[in-house]
C-alpha cells in the first residue's frame, strides 16, 4: 500500500473498520454509485513526495516577475503596499487559518471577536453604522450593494457612473440582469474626469433605485459627494465604492449620506496575489441592516453575564431563508478581513493616514515631473494616488518594454476604454521611492 | 478586552523609512478632506502580537482536533500548500502575460485536472466560493437557455434537502424555486420529480451524494429526465469528496460541476473563507463562461475575453488565485492515487464511524444502521429529545466540553434534530473512536442528569450566548461608552 502523509490509515486499520462495518472490502461500500471511470484511466500524475512538488511548484514561481523586484506603478483597484511582518505572521496563524464560520460561538470567540473589531475599523473608516463580515472582492460587493439598493428602494434601475472600475460595472451587470434590474451608465466629465453632473441629472428619475459612484474613481480622480448627494433624490440610495485607504485621509462617504458603502480590501494587508484572494467591504446604516447581505457579528454576554459574540441576524442568509435570502453567499472571506484588521491595528490612527499621504504626495510629484517632461494630465479634477496622463502613441509596447528594465509602469488604459488610446494610468504607493521615478522617467522619455 | 480598549495615544506598530520625495500640495477641495482621523487603535508591535494570539487561542481549528461539520469537509490543511502559495504573493492581476506566464500555467494545468476528475470539457477558475459557483453556473445555465430562445423556463428544481445556497443561488438567477420532497429512502423521489419537471424547467440542482449522505442512486436516469424535458442538471460539489477516482458528476450526465476547492482539494476555511468555487461545463455550455478563461496556445497561456456569449464578470480579475495554488499542489502530491484513496478514507470512515454510532443512537434513513452511506451521515437526536428532553443542540454544545467540535446541526432540514457528520479521510480510526465514546457518554448523561447538558458547554473560553438579544439589539462594532 503507498503512503499518503494525509491519510492514517494502516492495512491493519482498514481490514478492522471494514470488519466492524461489516463488509469485505471498501468497493462494496460503493455500491450505489456507477462506476463512471476507473483510476487508472484519469489523466492525473501519480502522487509525489513533497520534495518533487516543491520543485515543480518553485518552478513555476520562477517563471514569473515579481512586485518586489520591479519599481512599480501598476495599480487600478490591486496595490503594492508595504505589508508589516506582523500582520501575515499573526493572520497565519492556526487557529485562524484552519477555523471554519464561527457556528459555534463558544469555541469560536477569536474569529468572531476579531471580526467584530473589523467590522468597527472599517466602519470607521467609511464613517457608516455598520459593517459586514466580508464580501469575496470589491466588484462583487459592488453588485450586491446595487441588489440591496433595489431591494430597500423597491424600484429595478440603477445608475452608475461610467468612471467606476470598468470589472465592477461589468460584475455588477452580471449581478443584476437576471433579475431584470436596468443599469444606465452616467457619463463623466472629460475634463475633469468626475462624474458629469448634467448627465446624472438628466438620467434622474423616481424610477431610479440606487445611484453609485467610485471615490476616487477608476481615473483616480475624487469625486464630489457633497455636490452629488445634493442633487439625489431623498429616497434614492446612494452607493460609494471606495478605497479604504484613501478614506484615512478623504472625508468619509459617511459623512455625506451614502447609504451603502463598498469596496476592495487589498490595500489593507493582503498580498496583491494576482487579484485575489482580497476581499470586499460592505458598510450601510442601521436603518436598512435587515436588508444587507453577507454575515454580521455582534457583542452580547454568556450565561455568566461574560462579553462575548456571535453571529447575528442570521434569518437574513440563505441556510435560513433560502431561496427568500437578501444573498446567496455563504463563505465569506473572513481571513482576509482578519488579516485587515491586524493590519489596521498595526498601522493604526497615524500610520494609515501616513501612508495615505505620502501615496498620494508621490502621485502628485509624478504627475508634475510627468507634465515638466511633456506629458499632460488627461483630467484636472483633484486627485490622491493615481492619475490619468497622455502617454503617447504606441505606450502599451513601451510599457511591456519597461518591465525588462525592473518598472511595472502606468497601466495602459486602453484595454479598458477604447477611447483612451495611449492615456496610462499611473498608482505610487508608499513603496515608491524618488529614485524609482527617476527611473521611471528616464525610462517612458 | 478590546484593541480598541489596549490602544494609548502615540504607540505605535509600524515604521516607514525616511521620505525623500519633495511635499506638493494635494490640492483637495477642504470640504473633500478628511476632518477627523479614523479611530483605529494605537499599539506597539508586541500588544498586537499578544492580541491576536490570545485570539486565535479561544478558537477551535482543524489543527487543533476532530472537526465533523457535515458537507463542510474539514481535512487536513497541508502545510506544504501554505508554503506554496506564498512563492505567488507579490503578482499583480494587470502585469503584461508574458510576466506571469508561471501563474497562468499553474492555472491552466489546475483546470485541466480539475475538468479530468470531475469529466467536464472546460472550467472558470473565476468564483471565489461555493455559492458564488453556484450563481454562476445558474447563469451559464439561463443564458443558455436564452441563447436557445428558450424564454418560457423560470423555475429550477432542488431536493428539499439541498443546501440553503442552491435555492438562495436560483433565485438570485432569476428563477422561481421549486422544492422537491425527498422519498422515504432520503433520496429524489422520481414521481415528485416527474410531476413537477416540464418545459418551464430550467434546471435541477442536485448535491451527491446528498446531504444526509447516501448517493442519488438513480442518477442516469434522473439526468435523462433533466435532457428529456430540455433542463439542465447541476452538480453541488460540496460533496465531490465522497468519489473522486470513482465516478464524475460529467459522466453520470451532468451539465454543469461546480466544486469547493476549500473542501475537497484541502484549501483552508479561513474563518469561513476565502474559498474557491470553481464551474466546469459540458461542451455545449463552455461559450457561456464568466471572463476570463484561461487557455493555452502553443507554449503561451494567456486569459481569454473573447467569449462574444459570455455570461460576463463574476468577480474583479482571475479569481482567489493564492487558493489556487494550494488546491494545484494538494492534487500534485496526492495524485490520481491519492484523490482515489482520500475518497475512499473519507467513505470507510463516515461508515465506521456511522456503525460505532448506529449502537446508540439513531441514524437518519437507516433503519437498522446497515445502510452504506458516502462521506458523511446524518444522526437523529429526535428520540433522544422525546425520552430525556436533550436537545440536538444541547448534544453540540456538550460535545464542545469533551474538546471536539460538533458536528453540522439542524440540517438537513428534513431531520427535525440533526447532527451532520463528515469525518473526512484525515482523521485516524482513534480518533472516531474518541468521538463516538464522547457521544455514547452525553447520550448516557442525558438519560441520567439531562439538566446537566443544558448548561454544557461549561470548558469553552465562553458559555451559551443570548443570541436572541444580540439579534432584537445589535451591537455591531465597539464604542466608547
Amino acid at each position: 500500500m503507498k503512503k499518503y502523509t494525509y491519510i492514517p490509515h494502516t492495512e491493519e486499520d482498514i481490514k478492522e473498520m471494514l470488519a466492524t462495518i461489516g463488509v469485505k472490502s471498501v468497493d462494496d461500500l460503493f455500491v450505489d454509485v456507477p462506476k463512471t471511470i476507473s483510476p487508472e484511466s484519469l489523466k492525473i500524475p501519480e502522487s509525489k513526495d513533497e520534495l518533487t512538488v516543491r520543485s515543480i511548484v518553485e518552478g513555476l514561481a520562477r517563471k514569473n516577475r515579481f512586485l518586489n523586484e520591479m519599481r512599480v506603478f501598476t495599480g487600478a483597484g490591486i496595490y503594492y503596499r508595504y505589508i508589516p511582518s506582523v500582520v501575515y505572521h499573526m493572520a497565519s496563524k492556526p487557529n485562524f487559518v484552519t477555523a471554519y464560520t464561527p457556528y459555534q460561538a463558544e469555541v469560536s470567540q477569536g474569529t468572531l471577536q476579531a471580526l467584530f473589531e473589523y467590522q468597527t475599523m472599517i466602519s470607521e473608516l467609511t464613517g457608516m453604522e455598520v459593517t459586514n463580515a466580508s464580501m469575496y472582492d470589491g466588484a462583487s460587493a459592488l453588485a450586491e450593494a446595487m441588489l440591496m439598493a433595489v431591494r430597500v428602494s423597491k424600484k429595478k434601475k440603477v445608475l452608475m457612473a461610467s468612471n467606476i472600475h470598468p470589472e465592477y460595472v461589468r460584475t455588477t451587470k452580471t449581478y443584476v440582469t437576471p433579475q431584470d434590474i436596468e443599469v444606465v451608465m452616467v457619463d463623466y466629465d472629460k475634463e475633469t474626469g468626475q462624474i458629469d453632473l448634467e448627465d446624472l441629472k438628466r438620467k434622474l428619475d423616481d424610477t431610479v433605485g440606487g445611484v453609485a459612484v467610485q471615490y476616487p474613481n477608476f481615473f483616480g480622480v475624487v469625486e464630489d459627494l457633497k455636490a452629488i448627494k445634493e442633487i439625489l433624490p431623498e429616497k434614492t440610495m446612494f452607493v460609494v465604492a471606495a478605497d479604504p485607504i484613501a478614506l484615512a485621509i478623504l472625508e468619509p462617504p459617511g459623512k455625506f449620506g451614502a447609504d451603502i458603502v463598498v469596496g476592495e480590501g487589498q490595500a489593507l494587508g493582503s498580498f496583491p496575489s494576482l487579484g485575489g484572494p482580497g476581499f470586499g467591504f460592505f458598510s450601510t446604516n442601521m436603518k436598512h441592516v435587515r436588508m444587507m447581505p453577507g454575515r454580521l457579528i455582534g457583542q452580547t454576554k454568556d450565561v455568566e453575564g461574560r462579553t462575548g459574540y456571535v453571529m447575528i441576524l442570521q434569518t437574513r442568509e440563505q441556510h435560513i431563508r433560502r431561496s427568500k435570502a437578501t444573498s446567496n453567499i455563504c463563505s465569506n472571506h473572513a481571513h482576509n478581513a482578519v488579516m485587515a484588521a491586524i493590519y489596521m491595528s498595526t498601522m493604526g490612527k497615524e500610520g494609515i493616514v501616513e501612508i495615505a499621504r505620502r501615496s498620494a504626495n508621490t502621485a502628485h510629484y509624478l504627475a508634475k515631473a510627468l507634465e515638466d517632461k511633456g506629458f499632460n494630465l488627461t483630467f484636472k479634477g483633484p486627485f490622491l494616488f493615481e492619475f490619468v496622463f497622455d502617454a503617447g502613441d504606441g505606450y502599451e509596447k513601451k510599457w511591456k518594454e519597461m518591465v525588462d528594465k525592473g518598472i511595472l509602469g502606468p497601466l495602459p488604459m486602453e484595454r479598458f476604454f477604447e477611447d483612451m488610446k495611449g492615456k496610462a494610468l499611473a498608482a505610487t504607493t508608499e513603496m515608491v521611492k524618488k529614485e524609482d521615478i527617476d527611473a521611471l522617467l528616464e525610462a517612458i522619455a | 478586552m478590546t484593541i480598541f480598549e489596549k490602544s494609548k495615544k502615540g504607540r505605535r506598530a509600524y515604521n516607514l523609512p525616511d521620505y525623500d520625495v519633495p511635499e506638493v500640495d494635494l490640492g483637495i477641495p477642504e470640504h473633500l478632506v478628511r476632518s477627523e482621523k479614523a479611530e483605529l487603535p494605537e499599539v506597539y508591535e508586541v500588544e498586537v502580537v499578544r492580541h491576536y494570539t490570545d485570539l486565535e487561542a479561544k478558537n477551535y481549528s482543524v489543527d487543533r482536533g476532530f472537526y465533523p461539520l457535515g458537507s463542510c469537509t474539514m481535512k487536513y490543511n497541508p502545510k506544504l500548500n501554505e508554503d506554496m502559495a506564498t512563492l505567488f504573493r507579490w503578482l499583480h492581476p494587470y502585469q503584461p502575460e508574458e510576466t506571469i506566464q508561471g501563474a497562468l500555467r499553474l492555472m491552466y494545468e489546475l483546470k485541466e485536472m480539475l475538468m479530468e476528475i470531475t469529466g467536464t470539457d472546460d472550467m472558470t477558475l473565476v468564483p471565489s466560493a461555493g455559492a458564488h459557483g453556484e450563481l454562476t453556473g445558474m447563469l451559464i445555465i439561463r443564458a443558455y437557455h436564452l441563447d436557445r430562445k428558450d424564454y418560457k423556463r423560470n423555475k429550477v428544481i432542488v431536493p428539499d434537502s439541498a443546501h440553503g445556497t442552491n435555492p438562495a443561488s436560483a433565485s438570485m438567477a432569476g428563477y422561481k424555486v421549486v422544492e422537491i420532497k425527498s422519498s422515504d429512502e432520503g433520496l429524489v423521489d422520481l414521481k415528485e420529480l416527474e410531476k413537477e419537471l416540464d418545459d418551464t424547467t430550467a434546471a435541477i440542482m442536485l448535491t451527491n451524494p446528498n446531504t444526509l449522505g447516501y448517493f442519488e442512486r438513480d442518477i442516469v436516469k434522473i439526468a435523462e429526465m433533466a435532457h428529456e424535458a430540455g433542463a439542465l442538471l447541476y452538480y453541488d460539489g460540496a460533496n465531490l469528496n465522497a468519489i473522486m477516482g470513482r465516478a464524475r458528476p460529467g459522466d453520470m450526465g451532468f451539465d454543469v460541476v461546480h466544486l469547493n476547492l476549500h473542501k475537497t482539494f484541502s484549501t483552508p476555511h479561513g474563518m469561513g473563507g476565502p474559498g474557491s468555487g470553481p464551474i466546469g461545463v459540458k461542451e455545449e455550455l463552455r461559450e457561456f463562461l464568466p471572463v476570463p478563461v484561461v487557455r493555452k496556445d502553443g507554449d503561451r497561456y494567456y486569459l481569454d475575453y473573447d467569449l462574444p456569449k459570455s455570461i460576463g464578470m463574476v468577480r474583479s480579475f482571475y479569481g482567489n488565485f493564492g487558493v489556487l495554488v494550494k488546491a494545484y499542489t494538494y492534487i500534485l502530491t496526492m495524485g490520481r492515487d491519492g484523490l482515489k484513496m482520500a475518497s475512499d478514507m473519507a467513505v470507510l470512515n463516515a461508515n465506521y464511524l456511522k456503525k460505532l454510532i448506529s449502537e446508540f443512537y439513531p441514524i437518519a434513513y437507516d433503519k437498522d444502521g446497515n445502510r452504506p452511506c458516502m462521506h458523511e451521515f446524518v444522526a437523529d437526536g429526535t428520540k433522544l429529545l422525546k425520552e430525556t428532553g436533550v436537545k440536538t443542540l444541547d448534544v453540540a454544545k456538550a460535545l464542545l466540553d469533551k474538546g471536539f467540535h460538533a458536528p453540522t446541526v439542524y440540517f438537513p432540514l428534513i431531520v427535525h434534530e440533526a447532527l451532520m457528520i463528515e469525518p473526512t479521510e484525515t482523521e485516524s480510526k482513534e480518533t472516531l473512536e474518541a468521538f463516538a465514546n464522547a457521544l455514547k457518554e452525553i447520550v448516557e448523561e442525558a438519560k441520567k442528569n439531562p439538566e446537566s447538558l443544558k448548561e454544557a458547554p461549561k470548558n469553552t473560553p465562553v458559555r451559551r450566548l443570548d443570541e436572541a438579544t444580540a439579534s432584537r439589539k445589535p451591537i455591531v462594532r465597539w464604542s466608547k461608552e
